[in-house]
């Protein structure tokens, strides 16, 4: 199986959408039937933006033992080898890089991931943060500095933000940025031109799939309040183990499959737990993701699967 | 010859009074026991007596944790696998809650009498 942005329901947002020259330096664009500027930066934007792609893969789970995969370090490795047939510019692993934040998966993980031969930008999901929020993971596939863990970084043009909301749950909640995270991402977004294409990386999904399972994000709301003014949004999220994808004006999110087990639809059974699925069809529930960030155009989503 | 007899026979009789006073101290000691299934703690809420050992075991193919709601956490436990145990023993009266952080809507109560 694969999908990208020819779905039904971003074409009809592409068919909608027209470019008008406006008055010098704006370029104006419709989505929607509402007309919006763009900011343009002219030749300082030019030098530094060019076109790449780059890969995401989630939710590896190294040191899952459950019948329906007991070697997800045997599907990690399809899925990059995957994931680096496109020669990605680089990887970005959206969570739990292991099952139970255990010293020995990391290292499992942090050697297979190796084998990718490309520069790799984690955030933790909440299997890595068990019982030491994180303080493992951090130590090994960290960046931030003097902060809990997110952080941002530029490449071709695109601004790219990774968040944390998996450290710090509270009973009955689902996943949290916090304040200071909040606060944080509004500084960092606060002098960015509205043309910047934002690609937002966390672990639980920004918005609420499916509550009842934990499926999202307490107070995502507010965060996405500040990414609202850029023209080209797109939220890559992981947890659930499916695409499923929400489009709220300029802003797609998606969340992705995993490399290790599936599981269910939302409230599709007793809980979200792995799904059983015959040994011969797992790889047609794992796969990966390749995101193409064409300047002037949305970010395309290409989900592939590990069959085949 | 009967200084040892008699040593011989007082050492059973400790032996058999220590056994008696062991067999008394297992007989109070009280234990409960709660599942983890489905993403829930399938005894939602249990009334037990002071100086109950509660044992949570893990049925899910998911992990979870045990961990007190109260500040300071009162206990943690480790990430439970798939039919790992947990024990806590509870000596003192209250009402205790406590989660799985790692799936925080798992939520549980003992009552401690």
């Amino acid at each position: 199986m694969s999908d990208d942005t020819s779905k039904p329901g971003v074409s009809r947002r592409r068919a909608m959408s027209c470019m008008m020259w406006g008055s010098a330096g704006v370029l104006w664009t419709v989505a929607g039937g509402v007309p919006r500027p763009f900011e343009l930066t002219g030749e300082a934007q030019a030098a530094t933006t060019k076109d790449f792609s780059f890969a995401q893969i989630s939710d590896t789970h190294i040191g899952f033992k459950g019948a329906v995969n007991p070697e997800p370090g045997a599907t990690l490795k399809e899925a990059l080898a995957r994931a680096g047939g496109a020669k990605p510019a680089f990887l970005v692993h959206t969570g739990d890089v292991s099952h139970l934040s255990k010293p020995e998966e990391f290292d499992a993980a942090a050697e297979l991931m190796k084998g990718a031969g490309l520069e790799t930008y984690y955030i933790p999901g909440e299997h890595d943060t068990i019982g030491d929020d994180g303080k493992l993971f951090f130590e090994r596939f960290g960046r931030a500095k003097g902060t809990g863990g997110w952080y941002s970084f530029d490449q071709g043009g695109v601004h790219f933000v990774a968040l944390v909301n998996v450290v710090g749950l509270k009973a009955g909640g689902m996943g949290t940025l916090g304040a200071e995270q909040r606060e944080w991402l509004e500084r960092d977004l606060k002098h960015k031109s509205a043309s910047t294409p934002i690609v937002v990386l966390a672990h639980m999904p920004l918005w609420s799939v499916y509550p009842e399972w934990g499926w999202g994000t307490d107070d995502a709301a507010p965060a996405l309040a500040y990414v609202k003014r850029f023209g080209s949004v797109t939220v890559l999220n992981g947890h659930i183990h499916q695409v499923i994808q929400k489009v709220e004006g300029h802003v797609t999110l998606r969340t992705a499959y995993s490399t290790a087990y599936a599981q269910p639809a939302p409230g599709q059974g007793p809980g979200p737990g792995p799904l059983k699925v015959p040994t011969e069809k797992l790889r047609s529930y794992l796969g990966v993701r390749r995101v193409e960030l064409i300047h002037g155009k949305p970010a395309a989503l290409h989900d592939a699967t590990l069959e085949g | 010859m009967i200084m040892f007899w008699l040593g011989r026979r007082f050492a059973l009789a400790v032996a058999a009074v220590l056994l008696l006073v062991g067999a008394g101290l297992a007989a109070a000691a009280e234990h409960a026991a709660v599942t983890i299934g489905d993403f829930a703690f399938k005894q939602g809420t249990i009334t037990v007596k002071r100086g109950t050992t509660v044992t949570w075991t893990n049925k899910d193919d998911e992990p979870h944790t045990v961990v007190s709601e109260a500040d300071p956490k009162l206990w943690k436990s480790p990430p439970l696998d798939t039919d790992d145990s947990f024990s806590f023993t509870f000596n003192e009266a209250g009402t205790f809650k406590y989660f799985c952080s790692v799936h925080p809507r798992m939520r549980g109560t003992v009552v401690v009498e």
